[in-house]
């Protein structure tokens, strides 16, 4: 199951009056049915926000967001989302974490039994896929950082979303688990053919996972630009070191530090440096 | 000073910030706790020119509350004051829960109710007691009315907070699954405070019993507070003790059942009990 995306000329803002924020304008972008996209760009500006306005948690302030040419109002299951932090239900075991959305009238209508098998299987593979076997009947607070995520990317598998969207889904984890983690999420991909959306901070997680990465730049928040990434469609870890990948990094990293203001900190830095100098050479004298 | 003796680290576990000490260590120090004041009570009550009247011994304590036992009812009292306490403990839960639940699940119940709450909270239960002696009665109605007031507004404003300490993931984890308002309330905010709120329920029982004494000054003929406040007309020192030692003893144990049933009820919690 797969969907488009449109984003059709969003704008966010937060507040009103002049403390309010624009924390983005003009977003414009279209996501192909089966896409990998990935969003990069300084802090606060505004990934989190257009994520979270694509799953239907904030409002738009002006424009539109379709999927599969229908404007969303509201959270819906045909986007399902993967959190930072902090979401999964530390009172079910992972198996009931995943299996939750099949308390909910949204995912059991008209619901046979057949359907209720299916179901069960497919959570048997999911917890299969992720390597959770083991720890099926634990609590969330008794797995590591990786595992729980693996569970929060499960649960959201759970009901076949066509998009799934992923908020720095890997941020708190430590390298080894990320390079695991990144080829796993590549496989769902594949495997269920759904469209993803992640955002991250780290440039090189972006161009490994992503087929076109959205480069981001704040105040106020907007769209930058696009890069295909020129990578083949099955990836594996050595690419990383390819002179089309570095190159691509280069690319993206400058343009981060043009867009971030980043620039204008090092002459900062630089004054405060002459600052320092200044005032020792008045100690000395 | 040696180099490997860092701020906050090193030394004894003893002292170490939120280190885990040996259960048999906090066995003998909790027991150490509780043993050392009743000596140190004892020896004062020894020491030679101590007044009964001022201060009876841990022996005539006990004595006393053999005889009220045998002699003066002491089941009697006992189970009146739980039953008013619990009374109006529960009265204010079953109130205090729904409410506080809406409080901190949406903002316009909170711009609505709590304000009101947090003001009418500090105004001091004993003040009301002409008001419900006026309003209620001087029937066993007006002590539970006591215990309620006492407890019921600081029990709202932490049931809502307690409800608004839900983490927002959970919750829009569940709105992105299609989960409806009623099924969030019920399927995540609710179990995921749950805790917390048996935490509530035990802290403000807690409070409940203090405000027995001061229920138990309207029209009272019965009760462990009734008795202190008795005892207190005729200078019955150990009567004080007896009803003050009694009333923490109860207070005590239902705590310890609440502790319990936190420990069965939630065992995903396992690192946080102790
Ligand atoms: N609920 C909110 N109320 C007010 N301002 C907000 C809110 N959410 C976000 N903002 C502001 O909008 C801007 C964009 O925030 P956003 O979280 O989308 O950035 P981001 O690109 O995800 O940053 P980061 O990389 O640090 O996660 C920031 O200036 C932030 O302070
Ligand atoms: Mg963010």
């Amino acid at each position: 199951m797969t969907a488009s995306i449109d984003i059709r000329d969003a704008f966010k803002t937060f507040g009103h009056g002049p403390q309010a924020i624009h924390a983005l304008e003009h977003a414009k972008l279209a996501i192909r049915p089966n896409e990998f996209v990935t969003f990069v760009g300084a802090s606060g500006c505004g990934k989190s926000t257009l994520l979270r306005m694509i799953c239907g948690l904030e409002s738009l302030s002006r424009g539109s967001i379709a999927v599969n040419g229908q404007p969303i109002a509201g959270p819906g299951v045909d986007r399902a989302m993967v959190f930072q932090h902090y979401s999964l239900y530390p009172w079910l075991t992972v198996t009931q974490n995943i299996k939750f959305c099949r308390q909910l009238k949204a995912h059991t209508r008209d619901r046979t039994s057949a359907d209720v098998e299916k179901a069960a299987g497919r959570a048997d593979a999911l917890i299969r896929l992720m390597g959770l076997s083991h720890v099926a009947d634990a609590y969330p607070s008794q797995l590591s950082g990786g595992m729980q995520q693996r569970v929060a990317i499960a649960r959201a598998l759970m009901s076949r979303p066509p998009i799934l969207l992923m908020d720095e889904p890997f941020g708190a984890l430590d390298a080894q688990t990320r390079e695991v983690m990144h080829d796993l999420i590549r496989h769902v991909h594949r495997m269920e053919g759904s469209t993803i959306v992640f955002v991250t901070h780290d440039v090189e997680e972006a161009i490994y996972l992503g087929q076109r990465i959205v480069l981001m730049a704040p105040r106020p928040g907007r769209i930058d630009t696009l890069y295909d990434v020129p990578l083949p469609a099955e990836r594996h870890q050595d690419m990383k070191l390819t002179p089309e990948f570095l190159a691509l990094k280069r690319e993206i990293l400058e343009r981060i530090r043009e867009t971030s203001g980043m620039k204008t900190d090092l002459e900062q830095l630089a004054r405060l440096n002459a600052d320092v100098g200044a005032d020792a050479a008045l100690t000395t004298d | 000073m040696s180099a490997s003796k860092r701020a906050g680290a090193g030394g004894s576990p003893l002292w170490q910030i939120r280190s885990a000490i040996d259960p048999r260590q906090y066995w003998l120090l909790a027991l150490f706790g509780l043993v050392a004041p009743l000596v140190a009570w004892l020896v004062a009550s020894h020491l030679d020119g101590t007044d009964k009247v001022f201060l009876p011994g841990p022996a005539d304590v006990l004595a006393r509350i053999w005889s009220w036992a045998t002699d003066d009812d002491l089941a009697a009292d006992v189970a009146i004051s739980t039953w008013r306490v619990v009374a109006g403990w529960a009265l204010s839960a079953a109130i205090a829960l729904p409410l506080g639940l809406f409080i901190g699940s949406y903002r316009a119940v909170q711009a609505l109710l709590e304000p009101l709450t947090d003001f009418i909270r500090y105004m001091p239960a004993v003040a009301f007691i002409p008001l419900v002696m006026l309003w209620v009665g001087i029937e066993e109605g007006s002590k539970v009315a006591i215990i309620f007031i006492g407890t019921f507004f600081q029990m709202v404003l932490m049931v809502a907070e307690d409800v608004r300490r839900v983490p927002l993931a959970q919750i829009e984890a569940a709105q992105t699954m299609g989960a409806t308002r009623s099924e969030i309330l019920e399927k995540v905010i609710v179990p995921s405070a749950k805790p917390a709120l048996l935490d509530t329920l035990r802290v403000t029982m807690g409070w409940a019993w203090t405000y027995l004494v001061v229920a138990e000054l309207v029209a009272s003929n019965s009760g462990l507070g009734y008795a202190v406040l008795k005892a207190q007309r005729f200078l019955q020192t150990d009567k004080i003790f007896a009803g003050i030692l009694l009333i923490g003893l109860i207070g005590l144990l239902i705590d310890q059942g609440f502790r319990l049933v936190h420990r069965k009820a939630f065992p995903y919690l396992a690192g946080r009990h102790r």
